[in-house]
């Protein structure tokens, strides 16, 4: 399954029309300890790169950004009370939201992996 | 333009422990080794070494009444005794704070002020103006001090320097061999854990903090979990929740300001006293994780009534807490709250300070 990062950290994978989305573990990394994740509720419909939801550490509070349109039809409740998972492991079991997904084509608006290790260089 | 930060004798060190390094009150401190909330777990269990060497230290010798030192301050100097140390302010003509600080009586005519740092040269002048004679000298480039903060923190000190160190009570302090070296070991610290704070020649900082690592109930931690450490025991930060507009009146400070003496600003404090305060501090705990931050609203009833000074994710509590100000008749334990920030709103109580009690520091 292909990975796709935005400009903002966010990462999606998609599978059968479901969008698994979360922050890249370069974005975990520099928030330093993660404390708390603000998820978005079921239901809610967003377009790509509007506000999806928050996250929260020590040192910073930024906004998630959705990085495709769709539905969100599943959440990671797990990341109410262990949001240090999203530290461990940001790319995987750190993963925040499904979103039915409105438009595949969007992804072409997404770094691939390549893309993104190059573009993290440049910051 | 933009200055040069200043290094501490450790900043290699820092560096080859890949610390975050970020300026502090004009200094590039560590901000965070492993991470904060394992340093902030570390101290509260083990024991957590803190460089310090960014604080500022004068030395005063001379007649404290003939030279007016006694009343610098909002406390007494002539009456602490020998060995051991007090808190209080160094205040403007208005009553604001323009340094919190603690002072150490080293002898009969000399003491020892141990002042922020970002703070530190505009204290000296202020000191100095309000001399009538004696030598003060600032000793921040000669002087090293390091804080080894948590509850293992006695038995690693008693371990490396002698049982001497374990007689030592809180806010007192001794003057004893480290390295060679003439040290002074005080029983204060900015964690509420129990803890000493060491004060020695610069030159010697780095050998003292190599040689209390090779400990392994010590480990470093920077300033992050420093930050949250005071937070959580209801320390204020000069600069954050206490400044030069700020008077100890406002911040619940009062029991560090001597009335029945002399002290620039006593006259404006005696009149906010009369007259009564336009804002209090207050501390705050959320329902929930989110953290407040410096500079986020205060609400009440839909109306905006202060703002945060300071606000964390407390690890001790599972939730955000912070301290602010408000109007006088909100600062009243139990008032509902809401912080706000842009699109981020948490639901917050008023509570008693400290929010974390359970600590090592009196035991």
């Amino acid at each position: 399954m292909s990975i796709y990062f935005t400009k903002e950290h966010e990462w999606v994978k998609v599978k059968e029309g479901i969008a698994a989305v979360g922050i890249s573990e370069h974005a975990a990394h520099e928030l330093g300890d993660i404390t708390f994740v603000e998820l978005p509720k079921i239901g809610k419909s967003v377009k790509q790169f509007e506000v999806l939801g928050g996250i929260e550490s020590v040192k910073a509070a930024s906004d998630i950004y959705a990085p495709v349109s769709g539905k969100v039809v599943k959440v990671n409740e797990a990341l109410d009370a262990a949001p240090e998972i999203v530290n461990e492991s940001a790319e995987d079991a750190g993963w925040m939201a499904w979103l039915e997904i409105s438009d595949e084509s969007e992804l072409k608006n997404l770094m691939t992996q390549d893309q993104y290790d190059e573009y993290l260089k440049t910051l | 333009m933009e200055e040069k930060l200043q290094v501490t004798p450790l900043n290699g060190r820092h560096r080859d422990l890949k610390a975050l390094m970020a300026p502090f009150g004009g200094w590039d401190m560590p901000i965070q080794y492993e991470g904060i909330i394992a340093e902030h777990a570390w101290c509260r269990t083990q024991a957590a070494l803190f460089d310090i060497c960014h604080m500022g230290e004068f030395v005063f010798q001379g007649d404290f009444e003939a030279d007016g030192l006694e009343d610098v301050f909002t406390f007494s100097v002539k009456t602490i005794p020998v060995g051991r140390s007090r808190y209080g302010f160094l205040l403007n003509e208005q009553g604001g704070i323009i340094d919190d600080l603690i002072v150490f009586r080293l002898a009969e005519n000399r003491v020892m002020i141990v002042v922020n740092a970002a703070t530190a040269p505009k204290d000296f002048v202020a000191i100095q103006s309000r001399l009538r004679g004696g030598l003060l000298s600032n000793v921040t480039a000669d002087t090293g001090k390091l804080d080894i903060q948590g509850p293992m923190s006695r038995y690693v000190m008693v371990e490396t320097f002698g049982a001497e160190v374990a007689t030592i009570p809180y806010f007192k302090f001794i003057t004893m061999d480290i390295l060679g070296c003439q040290a002074i070991v005080s029983r204060t610290g900015y964690t509420g854990e129990l803890g000493y704070e060491i004060f020695l020649p610069a030159e010697k900082v780095g050998e003292l903090w190599d040689l209390l690592l090779q400990d392994e109930r010590v480990k470093p931690a920077g300033l992050g979990a420093r930050d949250v450490l005071r937070l959580e025991v209801g320390y204020s930060l000069y600069g954050s929740d206490i400044d030069e507009s700020t008077t100890p009146l406002e911040a619940g400070l009062e029991g560090f300001v001597n009335f029945d003496k002399e002290f620039v600003g006593k006259d404006a404090l005696l009149r906010q006293k009369q007259q009564g305060v336009s804002r209090s501090k207050v501390a705050f705990k959320v329902a929930g994780r989110r953290s407040p931050r410096h500079h986020y609203e205060i609400c009440f009833e839909g109306d905006t009534v202060g703002s945060v000074t300071s606000g964390v994710f407390s690890p001790m509590l599972a939730c955000g807490v912070g301290i602010g100000f408000v109007k006088p008749e909100l600062a009243v334990i139990g008032t509902p709250l809401t912080i706000r920030h842009e699109r981020v709103s948490m639901e917050a109580t008023v509570c008693e300070l400290p929010f974390f009690r359970d600590g090592s520091l009196r035991s």
